[in-house]
């Protein structure tokens, strides 16, 4: 069976690795996304707390054979606790100042974490096995779906939904909204705005390390497997419109779709694709296809 | 913007007229000092921190005086290091013609990824021209000329001019250095020019300057690609010099290293970038056997950098005489 002379079955294959890619970069555009919408800031240290993410699964099973579910609890609460840390002894002195400082802190930080893990654990991957609850896979009749790769999809568009309903249709997220707009004004309204940075600090970071947990498996586990992750997914972020919730996670999936099908049809650009959509949704709306003047 | 207004509390007191004498002083002590360093210290390792230097100050031009930060320099170092060294190896070009066949792509790409990102500002400037840049780097991984992961190897240095033989260090030392110095006036002369006035305007307050009748996208474009063909220049020069065009000088990690350089030595000072350019390499050099160490080491100053030491080495000398430098 071919499609426009493709086999279907390399064409399935390439659309799940698409869809794949796509969840990662639909997590990760999204923590980017809610850290830029409140701190303003872009967190360049992003590939590495999602790689560091990927690592806290690694250690919880090498020293206190914690497997994959507690991973995946643990992880983000890990990280994102070292995020806190972060935002309250280094970010938060920058935000009277210009915002690319902040982007130059992250990137500083990014680097230290990833010469740190490299000098510890060489450029080379440390396997990760797929939990044997979710091995194996199943026949759809035009293609074998793998039980992990399904649960990656899924799992990733929970969190990116669920996330999306806690800051656009609950009160929290009301305040937080608000937050992003008018800082001061939420302030006065007897909310403390700085707890509320930290904490999104936090959670955006928490997403970063979830997404590396499930990159563990499928992926190996590499001190430099968020380095040139990030950059593509920075584009993602300039194309759904930085700051978009609902942008960044249609763009990232929709994006991640689109590098699978280069990949079938014109795998020459498979690498670039992404940036040439950049380049074109900049000519036609600067300010991302989801975003606004701000 | 804020980026640079401590920068420019320095830089407050320049006038349009005659560079003042500490300027003067500043400038004949380096001219002399690399005059004589290479009889001291190994010339190529000079001739590189000469070609980053060069790239240091190219790349101030924008975030010092335009208040643009661009994290892709590295695709105009890295695209013309690969066309010098493809022109001068496959077509047998001369040096001078292999280097400025290298300066005039990176001035058209300067001239492509400039238009495109100049319409925005602040982060998003900086994250435009990363990605954009990681596009180049991907065509360099992937285009046949570039030889891939091995680069462009044994590339000839030639005869400059037809008048100065390169394969003799010293006489190609001394080409390099009048090659930086050049590209070194050149930017001062572009940043002391009304032309240079009216880039710190739009800095300090672009609806202001728009309103005063400057056209703010055409100027920034303008300097956004002479820091690009300035890039370019360091970037063919220094292929020339390490007989050498690889993947390494396009990545992103360039682009933050010239980020670094002038970060350390002085974002917005005249010679912050020069100073800064010779700290980094001098580190790089040091720490070469240590591996992922020197990462760690460049993040850790970026790190300082950002959170106590925001002015750079020059920036502070020159807080500290009260003179801009």
């Amino acid at each position: 069976m071919t499609f426009f002379g493709v086999p279907t079955q390399a064409l399935f294959g390439q659309l799940l690795i698409g869809l794949i890619n796509g969840a990662f970069y639909a997590l990760l555009s999204l923590g980017l996304s809610v850290i830029f919408g409140l701190l303003n800031i872009i967190n360049f240290a992003h590939g590495a707390q999602y790689m560091m993410g990927a690592f806290v699964a690694y250690f919880l099973l090498q020293w206190a054979g914690l497997g994959y579910w507690w991973a995946l609890l643990v992880a983000p609460l890990v990280v994102g606790l070292i995020g806190v840390v972060l935002e309250r002894t280094m970010l938060k002195r920058l935000y009277a100042l210009d915002h690319l400082y902040g982007l130059l802190l992250t990137f500083g930080l990014a680097l230290v974490i990833q010469g740190l893990f490299r000098n510890q654990f060489g450029s080379s991957g440390l396997p990760y096995q797929i939990p044997p609850e979710l091995t194996g896979g199943r026949n759809l009749g035009f293609m074998v779906l793998p039980n992990y790769r399904a649960w990656v999809v899924v799992f990733s568009l929970a969190t990116c939904l669920g996330t999306w309903y806690v800051i656009e249709r609950t009160k929290l997220g009301a305040y937080l909204r608000a937050a992003t707009e008018n800082p001061s004004l939420v302030q006065a309204f007897g909310v403390n705005v700085p707890r509320m940075i930290t904490l999104t600090y936090g959670f955006g970071v928490a997403l970063a390390a979830l997404a590396g947990v499930l990159a563990a498996p499928i992926y190996q586990v590499n001190p430099l497997m968020g380095a040139d992750l990030i950059i593509v997914v920075f584009a993602v972020v300039v194309i759904g419109g930085m700051g978009s919730i609902l942008g960044s996670i249609v763009t990232g999936f929709t994006l991640g779709i689109v590098e699978g099908l280069t990949k079938v049809f014109y795998p020459e650009a498979s690498n670039t694709v992404i940036f040439v959509i950049m380049a074109l949704v900049l000519l036609v709306r600067p300010t991302g296809l989801f975003g606004r003047e701000k | 913007m804020t980026t640079t207004s401590e920068a420019a509390q320095t830089t407050a007191t320049e006038s349009l007229s005659a560079p003042g004498r500490h300027q003067i002083a500043a400038f004949a002590l380096m001219v002399g000092l690399l005059a004589v360093a290479p009889f001291f210290i190994y010339p190529l390792f000079l001739m590189k921190a000469l070609c980053f230097a060069l790239f240091a100050c190219a790349f101030n031009l924008l975030i010092g005086y335009v208040g643009l930060l661009s994290f892709g320099h590295a695709a105009f170092l890295g695209s013309a290091g690969y066309t010098s060294a493809y022109a001068a190896k496959a077509w047998g070009w001369p040096p001078e013609l292999a280097i400025l066949a290298g300066t005039a792509v990176a001035a058209a790409l300067g001239l492509a990824i400039g238009a495109l990102a100049i319409r925005s500002k602040g982060i998003y400037f900086a994250n435009i021209t990363l990605a954009l840049a990681q596009m180049v780097y991907f065509f360099c991984v992937q285009a046949k000329f570039t030889g891939g992961e091995d680069g462009i190897q044994a590339v000839p240095r030639g005869v400059f001019l037809g008048l100065f033989d390169l394969r003799n260090i010293m006489t190609m030392y001394f080409v390099v250095l009048a090659i930086f110095l050049g590209g070194f006036l050149l930017l001062y002369r572009a940043i002391h020019s009304p032309f240079g006035q009216v880039l710190k305007a739009i800095r300090e307050h672009e609806p202001r300057a728009v309103s005063l009748g400057y056209s703010a996208e055409r100027y920034k474009l303008v300097a956004f690609v002479l820091s690009a063909t300035l890039s370019g220049l360091a970037g063919g020069t220094k292929a020339i010099v390490f007989q050498l065009a690889s993947l390494t000088d396009v990545h992103w990690t360039m682009s933050g290293e010239v980020v670094l350089m002038t970060l350390l030595g002085g974002l917005g000072t005249v010679f912050g970038p020069v100073v800064g350019a010779f700290i980094v390499i001098s580190l790089e050099n040091y720490l070469a056997q240590l591996g992922a160490w020197v990462t760690v080491v460049q993040g850790m100053i970026f790190v300082i950098c950002v959170l106590t030491f925001r002015r750079g080495v020059v920036g502070e000398i020159a807080r500290f005489i009260r003179k801009p430098l």
